[in-house]
């Protein structure tokens, strides 16, 4: 396996051909909560050489989903006939009307689920009810949940729906780069998404952008050799689509991608921060529609909005690190989260707060 | 959430296989992996396998995520 310190070299001295070709300060995105995590557990910031910074951009599900997706769903977990199932990342994030956790206990049924197929399953144990699965992820989650729909609609469970708000990372990333104080000179690309989209769809964004898309696993080892190779690119003036993590096909997986074409249309979505981005989410397709939780039951409009105070929009963003927030590790620590990227162990905030938050010197007297 | 965990195939039925996963066994759906055959290993993500690796791979992956105390929950 190649050294970390043979990465490092390697890092630097690309750095140095940058700075020679005028090019002193590059700043790279990665869009990926479990990249966040490892590249703060890892310390690698630290690792690299001056000028080159990392900014976190929307890579966690449950951050990138809007406030009134959560308003939706308190609104469903308050009807009598209703069991939300979920994914346990949502059940702690707050919203205007608390989280799913404090319905919970106020006697809502909110059910914890770690696989799509157990929101089928559960709707036909509970038939007297109505099951709403939260569906929410990027391409890496969607692939379920279109198992699950088929699943659903062949076997007639009729009392299940999804509240659907899954995610395309190519669309996001394009709106990143339409953001004019948020400069990104290339993206460390997901692992996972990409194992079902395949490294060749950020082709359009190193040929249209002329930024480097380099996916990567999730050692120290991958993340720094992702990043080596966009260093690379860019000193070349090459910028390019390709992987350094071997699970990742240039097509990604095609029965999955197949499956998500089968049950959804490619829809505008909201995201949190970001707004409406063209193209960026899934819809049910017509013969879905009947599974649409939106269509079945009465709900409030789609509104996004942060908590006051809260910065989760910017941090998404990368248009802050979550440190400049005024709220983060004051009254919001992951025990008592405010926005959603201190709630979710792979957003930026809790990253952050676990590897490198410091108890502030107290003021003296 | 993107989390994929690396898991060998012990037996499969249908749609559906028992697999192997950091010392417990779990049922997981391998509509997505149609070429997967016992012996296998795959990235298990929130039930589903999304893919088929290969073994160096896998027990890479398997070294990491215990770094990460990540081999638990979806």
């Amino acid at each position: 396996m190649t050294s970390l310190a043979t990465l490092r070299a390697a890092i630097d001295e690309q750095g140095r051909r940058l700075a020679a070709a005028g090019r002193p300060r590059v700043q790279l995105m990665e869009i990926c909560g479990t990249h966040t995590v490892a590249i703060s557990r890892g310390g690698l910031r630290d690792l690299l050489p001056d000028g080159l910074r990392l900014v976190s951009g929307p890579g966690c599900p449950v951050c990138v989903t809007a406030s009134g997706y959560l308003d939706r769903a308190m609104h469903l977990a308050a009807r009598a006939d209703v069991v939300i199932a979920t994914y346990g990342d949502m059940v702690r994030v707050p919203g205007r009307s608390g989280s799913l956790e404090q319905a919970r206990s106020a006697g809502a049924a909110v059910e914890v689920v770690y696989a799509a197929h157990e929101a089928v399953a559960l709707a036909r144990r509970t038939p007297g009810k109505q099951v709403v699965f939260l569906a929410i992820g990027f391409e890496t989650t969607a692939p379920a949940t279109a198992l699950a729909l088929q699943q659903a609609r062949r076997e007639g469970v009729d009392n299940f729906s999804i509240l659907g708000a899954h995610k395309r990372v190519v669309p996001a990333m394009k709106a990143l780069l339409g953001l004019p104080d948020v400069p990104i000179d290339g993206f460390l690309c997901p692992g996972h998404v990409s194992v079902i989209i395949g490294w060749r769809a950020y082709r359009p964004i190193a040929a249209a952008f002329g930024r480097p898309c380099v996916v990567a696993g999730f050692d120290d080892v991958q993340i720094l050799a992702g990043i080596g190779e966009i260093l690379r690119q860019l000193a070349d003036a090459a910028p390019a689509a390709c992987s350094v993590y071997p699970a990742v096909a240039a097509d990604g997986n095609v029965r999955a991608r197949q499956a998500i074409d089968e049950v959804f249309d490619v829809t505008d979505a909201t995201w949190r921060a970001l707004g409406c981005i063209g193209a960026s989410g899934l819809d049910l397709k017509g013969e879905y529609a009947d599974f649409d939780a939106v269509r079945r039951f009465d709900l409030p409009a789609m509104v996004d909005y942060d908590p006051p105070g809260c910065r989760c929009g910017d941090v998404i963003c990368g248009r802050c690190l979550p440190a400049d927030c005024e709220l983060f590790g004051r009254s919001c620590t992951p025990r008592r989260p405010v926005g959603p990227c201190m709630v979710s162990s792979e957003g930026s905030c809790a990253a952050y707060f676990k590897y490198h938050w410091r108890p502030r010197p107290k003021a003296s007297p | 959430m993107c989390l994929a965990i690396p898991a060998k195939i012990e037996a499969i039925e249908g749609d559906t296989a028992t697999v192997g996963l950091g010392g417990t066994r779990a049922r997981v759906v391998v509509s997505l992996t149609p070429q997967v055959k016992c012996g296998d290993w795959v990235l298990v993500h929130a039930g589903y396998a999304i893919t088929v690796l290969d073994e160096a791979d896998a027990q890479e992956t398997f070294a990491i995520l215990r770094q990460m105390d990540a081999l638990e929950g979806p």
